[in-house]
């Protein structure tokens, strides 16, 4: 609550930290919470106290100039930093209760739609933190980085293999950056050559009503209008129709395949053929690879870029929400656009094997140094543990799985596209809403509560109470079972009890269900913002504004 | 070879005659036999855990980094010290599965966390609220500039040199798409000369200056200007900070910024190659509703216990489609975990001495460098962790001679690293990880490769 306070204080006494006692100093709010249960776990603030510390650092030998002989007045912080002052066991005990009141692939089953939320072997935690990979500067020299840069190039071959390319950059950090990345990519061949030597960039992009979000988005960050394509009632996208949206001034279209119904686009060969008369490009969103790996290719289907979420179908971690890595791979003729500098295998003659190119025609940098490396690595990993053959029998596990699964579930739920479907499956609870009141939410809740993540809901859009329901290939038949157990149980409940359970659920998680209403309009985006808390944040004028 | 497909073949039988398929072949029926791969993929066998294992491992050890390099390079990648807690409890398989948080009732522990971190980087800034992370420094700076566009209407922004180049780069790649100009403001003495502005996007007011502090050439930039300039244009000042450097240097928010964007690789990652590193993005309230990525909010559940979700959800892409100001969805939740954790192991004094630790050795190893004859400083202005120096040789020569007597020696000012003023330097950092002993041997090392 001291705005003035000493630079080295100052996290302790935070505004809204509680006493453990009557009398006691601020901050030190002692916490061992049940392992389950509703208590709720103070944040790192309330643990504070001041003076009390976990760090130490080297000690260097060095003279020890104070602060005022290394700058100058002008330059000091004036305000402390209100970081909080704890002990290393409190800060384990701390981070170690919050793991636990979440739950993640290692916990249990995750059919997390459009997510590939598949298991993420522990061999790939262990290479990325040899020291050669994970102590290597970016901006070391060629000389001092050839495995590194042997490995970018072997993935991007493989990944070119996998999609049917010719050329691909690592660079993008997840997939929204390598749609981005892939859309200028497109702007600029449309700006240069367009394949006819006629450069002129075209206004619009074509993208189906089912397609994820983040498609529009980056299609009004690449400086195009996005246009919506309706999908038919098979759930894909007519060849009639789009012809009618196609002309001289579409640069392209987003296409996932299979799409978000987990339906594969059976007409994409009329479909590229279409786009590629009227002098546009195919853009794959590789969302949904994972039911494709060697069964077919985005190159071979006419596709000209192709972005793929590494973090998705080459297994890498997810981490609570990111770092994923977004690769894009294009065909021969579009290669010369790629973001540079690319790792590349360099010529006879060379003192090293790899080296640096770049491309006149470039779109430029797409990431601050090389891409999110140690996901890249996860992945080459991934893939040399499966090999060719391996990749194969991940999607076959990953159809059979939602098959299966959607199978199963059809005597309970909605299935509104009766076709088959490949790695994931939309399921409807519409009939159930109307007959008894069970939403999509009361099932994803209801799921909770019996101990499994719940599916993706409410998308995609074109299905009313959308359950998209992806249990990828990890699975075993005995945990799919289980999962198609809880959401029969979900269903007979819910009509014998008018979805009553469903909806106070769920009950048995750290938390019940959270209001959400109540977080958008009463913001508290920080400590300092709780209700009570005065301006003194110890962050100086930032209450204040500036 | 091994899978991590747990199915036994008798399973997939009975899973495949349930489903009255006969083959594998069947599940893939409705694809075109002219797009169906005829042939395997053209990649090796697959290969036993400890097989990739062996070979990853021989192709960690071609990098000097696996010999132990004392690393005196920085230019945005700085060798901070990272504890034994932070990867342990960020990398706790809970953190490290786990998905982005959209089921909250299963979900506390990755938001919790998150909130925590928006109020460690909030205080640090000195701005009121900060978002639950993006990519990197580059892309954090290009939603600052994004949202400098979408406030003030404008397109044109003006960029100091002193931004990281290769920001700069990722900025002028992404400003293809929206058609923005951007002016370059030079250094000179190493601080900006805004005066100086050249480029296409010189002409008419711009959405915002992004200014760096310290900037590229570790220099300590004047921030007074740049918010009086930006007042008298009605712009915006988008200041790059260094989350160990606002230890112990004006905070943003102190300096007035309107968004404070950084790379936080020093508080959460090793070096790692580049990545996967943090960016961190803070901002005043004012603008929080056009703030790109994900933001966590207290709240209560339908018992009354304190909680957390994501919030003003609207914002989105998900939600706004085309209409959304950021298509950000994956993040660097995880590093921003690391962060929370590594700056509460840090705290306030750990921060501190971190800052001056790294200032002081960079002073000795400056002063020392300067006494070698030849070696010249380009810039006046005050430093702090970090500095340019003029050597009287190519500084590709000095780097590759350091090398074989185990030195990192910096990172030459050339080839994507292009500013005028510092063209041909070599740029040395110091953090606190470096002691008298490696520094003298270091100042020895680089005499000797000079001569």
């Amino acid at each position: 609550m001291s705005s003035g306070a000493e630079p080295a204080t100052g996290g302790g006494a935070v505004p809204g930290g509680r006493p453990p006692g009557a009398g006691s100093a601020p901050g030190g709010l002692a916490s061992s919470s049940p392992l389950l249960g509703r208590a709720a776990e103070p944040t790192i603030f309330e643990m504070s106290v001041p003076g009390r510390s976990a760090w130490s650092l080297r000690t260097t030998g060095l003279p020890e100039w104070e602060l005022e002989e290394l700058v100058p007045l002008e330059h000091r912080r004036r305000s402390a930093t209100g970081l909080p002052e704890v002990s290393e066991r409190d800060l384990v005990a701390h981070f170690t209760r919050l793991s636990q009141r979440q739950y993640s692939v290692d916990t249990g089953a995750y059919p997390l739609g459009s997510c590939t939320m598949k298991y993420n072997p522990k061999l790939f935690d262990h290479l990325a933190a040899l020291p050669g990979f994970a102590d290597a500067h970016p901006a070391s020299p060629t000389a001092a980085l050839q495995g590194f840069l042997a490995l970018l190039v072997r993935l991007e071959e493989m990944l070119c293999e996998i999609t049917g390319m010719a050329a691909a950059t690592l660079q993008p950090p997840a997939g929204a950056a390598g749609e981005l990345t892939g859309l200028l990519m497109m702007r600029a061949w449309h700006g240069r050559d367009a394949g006819d030597g006629r450069g002129r960039v075209r206004r619009r992009v074509l993208i189906p009503d089912s397609a994820h979000g983040t498609n529009p988005a980056s299609v009004s960050l690449a400086g195009y209008e996005a246009t919506t394509v309706a999908s038919d009632s098979r759930g894909l996208l007519d060849v009639a129709s789009l012809r009618e949206h196609l002309d001289d001034d579409v640069a392209g279209i987003m296409l996932t395949n299979p799409n978000t119904l987990g339906l594969f686009e059976e007409d994409i060969v009329e479909i590229a053929s279409a786009v590629h008369d009227a002098g546009a490009l195919l853009y794959y969103d590789g969302a949904n690879l994972n039911p494709v790996l060697g069964v077919a290719r985005p190159g071979d289907m006419g596709f000209d870029i192709v972005h793929l979420n590494l973090h998705k179908t080459f297994a890498t971690p997810h981490g609570g929400g990111g770092p994923g890595a977004g690769p894009v791979a294009v065909t021969a003729e579009l290669a010369p656009y790629l973001p540079a500098p690319r790792p590349v295998r360099t010529g006879e003659g060379g003192r090293y094997g790899y080296g640096f190119a770049g491309s006149e025609a470039s779109i430029g940098r797409a990431h601050s140094w090389h891409g999110n490396a140690l996901v890249l690595q996860r992945a080459l990993a991934y893939i040399m543990f499966n090999g060719g053959d391996g990749l194969r029998r991940v999607a076959e596990a990953a159809v059979l799985n939602a098959s299966w699964l959607s199978r199963r579930l059809r005597a309970s739920y909605d299935i509104p596209y009766g076709r088959p479907s490949m790695h994931e499956f939309v399921a409807s609870a519409a009939s159930l809403k109307r007959s008894c009141g069970l939403s999509a939410t009361d099932v994803a809740k209801a799921l909770l509560e019996r101990g499994f993540h719940a599916p993706t809901v409410h998308f995609p859009l074109i299905v009313d109470e959308a359950l998209m329901i992806e249990p990828t290939e990890t699975e075993s038949p005995q945990t799919l079972d289980a999962l198609a157990r809880a959401f029969e149980d979900v269903a007979r409940e819910a009509l014998s009890d008018g979805a009553a359970s469903a909806r106070s659920a769920p009950r048995s998680t750290p938390v019940g269900r959270v209001d959400e209403t109540r977080a958008a309009r009463r913001l508290v985006l920080t400590v300092d913002q709780r209700p009570g808390t005065t301006s003194g944040a110890p962050g100086g004028r930032a209450a204040g504004g500036g | 070879m091994g899978s991590y497909v747990p199915h036994t073949d008798a399973e997939i039988g009975q899973m495949l005659s349930f489903l009255g398929m006969g083959s594998t072949e069947e599940l893939f029926s409705m694809v075109p036999d002219a797009v169906r791969l005829a042939r395997p993929l053209r990649l090796p066998a697959g290969q036993s855990e400890p097989d990739v294992r062996h070979d990853m491992e021989g192709l960690s050890r071609a990098d000097l980094a696996s010999r132990g390099l004392v690393c005196f390079a920085g230019a945005g990648a700085y060798d901070h010290e990272i504890a034994a807690v932070t990867p342990a409890l960020s990398g706790r398989s809970e953190f490290l599965t786990a998905y982005t948080p959209y089921q909250a009732e299963v979900s506390q522990g990755v938001l919790q966390a998150l909130f925590e971190f928006q109020t460690m980087v909030a205080r640090l800034s000195g701005m009121e609220v900060a978002n639950a992370s993006l990519y990197d420094g580059a892309s954090a700076t290009v939603e600052a500039a994004n949202l400098a566009c979408a406030v003030t209407g404008r397109q044109g922004l003006w960029v100091s040199d002193g931004v990281h180049p290769h920001w700069r780069a990722v900025l002028g790649t992404m400003a293809q798409g929206p058609g923005r100009a951007i002016g370059r403001a030079p250094l000179r003495g190493g601080v900006t000369d805004w005066a100086g502005l050249g480029g296409a996007g010189s002409a008419g007011a711009p959405a915002a200056l992004i200014v760096a502090y310290p900037n590229f050439l570790g220099c300590l930039d004047d921030l007074g200007s740049a918010r009086k300039l930006a007042d008298d244009l009605g712009a915006l000042l988008v200041v790059v900070f260094d989350p160990v450097a606002a230890a112990i240097t004006t905070s943003p928010g102190e300096a007035g910024a309107d968004v404070a964007v950084a790379e936080g690789q020093g508080i959460s990652a090793r070096l790692s190659y580049g990545g996967p590193y943090l960016g961190l993005f803070a901002t005043k309230m004012a603008h929080v509703r056009r703030s790109p990525g994900r933001i966590v909010g207290e709240t209560l559940d339908v018992s009354g216990t304190t909680s957390y979700v994501t919030t003003l959800r609207a914002r989105e892409q998900d939600i706004r489609r085309e209409r959304a100001s950021s298509n950000v969805c994956t993040n660097q939740t995880l590093l921003a975990v690391a962060a929370a954790v590594q700056l509460s192991w840090l705290g306030p004094g750990g921060l501190r001495q971190m800052a001056l630790a790294s200032a002081r050795g960079a002073r000795y190893a400056r002063e020392s460098l300067l006494r070698i004859d030849g070696v010249t400083s380009p810039v006046s202005a005050p430093v702090l962790k970090e500095a340019p120096f003029r050597l009287p040789a190519e500084p590709e020569v000095v780097i590759e001679r350091l090398l074989e007597d185990g030195y990192l020696a910096g990172v030459a000012v050339r080839e994507g690293f292009e500013g005028e003023e510092a063209e041909g330097c070599l740029l040395v950092a110091v953090t606190e990880k470096r002691t008298r002993d490696e520094i003298d041997g270091f100042v020895a090392a680089f005499e000797k490769a000079l001569r």
